[in-house]
């Protein structure tokens, strides 16, 4: 089972927990990235999130898709944040169950790994000294 | 043809798509080194990829009319 979401509304820890959720699997491990307020020692006051919307679902669909199949998964929800977000926003939440914790451990923290490597999705960083797309230049 | 941009790429295309003349019959290679040619700004990225109909492409792919190209600078979600 896998649940993927490209949303500019706030993302709910709760809805991935009951998505995951099965009396077969005793383990269910959360990964959620929130929005920190600094950034290599400089001040950050909000981010925009810009997405390539039908390829981004597309390719979080493949890694789910992957870690179900690498781990032994039972379910994985994968939900990311578009538009504006501010300080302490959640800007993803990769929910996984597996029948024991191990498994889900490591495809937790496979999913998100793999979505920073490939999912066309970009983030403008604001700072009080002006803002930039991060990871772009050398 | 029309080439959409995502990203910093659209800041340097100077708006969200960017049109580049008879590029259907060139290989993917092509099109990024006539992307960088016009847009000089676009080789200064730490790389950048384009998605053809929704996927990565490689750089041996030829480009066919009526597909759908994308410009995707270094990815930075989650």
């Amino acid at each position: 089972m896998i649940d993927v979401a490209l949303r500019d509304t706030p993302l709910n820890l709760d809805e991935c927990a009951r998505f995951v959720s099965h009396p077969s699997c005793g383990g269910l491990c959360f990964f959620v990235g929130n929005i920190r307020d600094l950034n290599l020692g400089q001040t950050v006051t909000h981010l925009e999130f810009d997405a390539y919307d039908p390829m981004a679902i597309r390719e979080m669909r493949k890694i789910a898709g992957a870690a179900r199949e690498r781990f032994d998964l039972y379910a994985v929800a994968l939900h990311h944040r578009k538009g504006d977000l501010a300080i302490g926003d959640a800007a993803v939440i990769v929910a996984v169950s597996s029948v024991h914790r191990a498994p889900a451990f490591a495809g937790c923290e496979f999913v998100i790994d793999e979505l920073k490597k490939t999912v066309p999705i970009w983030k403008k960083e604001f700072r009080e000294d002006g803002s930039h797309w991060l990871n772009a230049r050398p | 043809m029309k080439i959409t941009c995502f990203g910093i790429a659209r800041e340097i295309a100077g708006g969200p798509s960017l049109d580049l003349p008879g590029v259907e019959g060139a290989t993917v290679a092509d099109l990024k080194h006539r992307l960088i040619a016009a847009y000089p700004a676009l080789g200064e990225l730490i790389s950048f990829a384009v998605a053809r109909n929704e996927v990565y492409a490689r750089d041996e792919e030829v480009i066919a009319v009526g597909d759908e190209l994308v410009i995707i600078p270094p990815v930075s979600g989650g």
